[in-house]
């Protein structure tokens, strides 16, 4: 390992500027990471606002699966720590290892929505899309944000792969695989906050 | 070395700190949907369990996964997220305040 930082440290080096400009882009992430929190907080707004209001159709409690959920959870939870891993191989400068960490992310995160499109796609053919009511628009409109975030996640993963795969662990590359590590665990918290609020709460 | 001091955003962790934030996690989510799932607790127990192992649990994502910390590196990222914080709370207990006094004044429910 010890020869590895030292090559490493001697390409940090090299690329000194660079990696200023690379710790500067994790900070402007973290920051649209912030704005990207609040357009959730607007919709958990708008979701707590709405939540009674069923307009005669199902509440939580007559949709809501929370086995099913459940495994969504675990889903989710695993990834993040798989993702860990890919930062730490990362770390170590393992190529390989980084690929498969990220590709057992992609897997799981691939489950998560599957999962997701499956329990959408169930509920619209009950008769219980977003137009049934004020409580399911802002269900959908919730959830399904949360959903398309990991999606944009997952296309960029496999972006990411393709780079690390032709590229290598470069300084460029390190900071994107840093930047999608701060996008993927926050996503993570947004649903810890989904799961309680939405299925916890409703299913209550 | 220079090199993670340098990296700020990016204190990386060790497979150890990965691992305690996962388990920590884990337990978080189990204790929560179990109470839940099981049905038996009161309702107002129900609600206080699953909002602190929310709240506990979002605290071990920032610190164990997204390596927030009050150490000088991470000062601006833990500004940030201490502002937002307080947006969020404006927008979130604001709209509800203000919609729940309009439903009460209007007698919708």
């Amino acid at each position: 390992m010890s020869t590895e930082t030292l090559t490493k440290h001697h390409d940090a080096h090299a690329e000194h500027g660079h990696h200023d400009a690379g710790a500067n882009k994790l900070f402007g992430f973290w920051i649209y990471l912030m704005s990207d929190c609040i357009i959730f907080a607007t919709l958990f707004a708008t979701y707590a606002v709405m939540v009674n209001n069923t307009a005669g159709g199902p509440s939580g409690k007559d949709i809501f699966e929370l086995p099913f959920v459940l495994v969504e959870t675990a889903l989710l939870l695993f990834s993040s720590i798989t993702y860990g891993f890919a930062v730490i191989s990362m770390e170590k400068g393992t190529k390989s290892a980084v690929l498969g960490w990220l590709g057992l992310t992609f897997l799981f995160g691939l489950g998560f929505i599957g999962m997701e499109i499956y329990e959408f796609h169930h509920l619209i053919t009950e008769g219980f899309g977003p137009q049934r009511s004020g409580f399911l628009s802002a269900f959908f409109t919730l959830v399904g944000t949360h959903g398309l975030h990991v999606t944009s996640g997952l296309i960029w993963m496999l972006v990411l792969m393709y780079q690390v795969a032709t590229k290598g662990l470069t300084s460029t590359n390190h900071t994107r695989v840093m930047c999608l590590s701060m996008f993927w665990h926050f996503l993570d918290v947004v649903w810890i906050c989904v799961f309680t609020i939405v299925y916890l709460l409703g299913a209550m | 070395m220079s090199k993670t001091l340098s990296d700020h955003g990016t204190s990386h962790g060790n497979v150890k700190t990965y691992m305690i934030g996962f388990i920590l996690s884990i337990i978080l989510t189990a204790i929560p949907f179990w109470i839940v799932m099981e049905g038996g607790a009161s309702k107002t127990t129900m609600l206080a369990v699953v909002v602190i192992a929310a709240v506990v649990q979002v605290l071990v994502h920032l610190y164990y996964f997204l390596h927030l910390s009050t150490s000088t590196d991470q000062r601006w990222n833990l500004v940030a997220i201490v502002f937002s914080a307080v947006i969020i709370l404006i927008v979130v207990v604001g709209s509800i305040w203000i919609m729940w006094n309009l439903n009460y004044n209007m007698m919708v429910r």
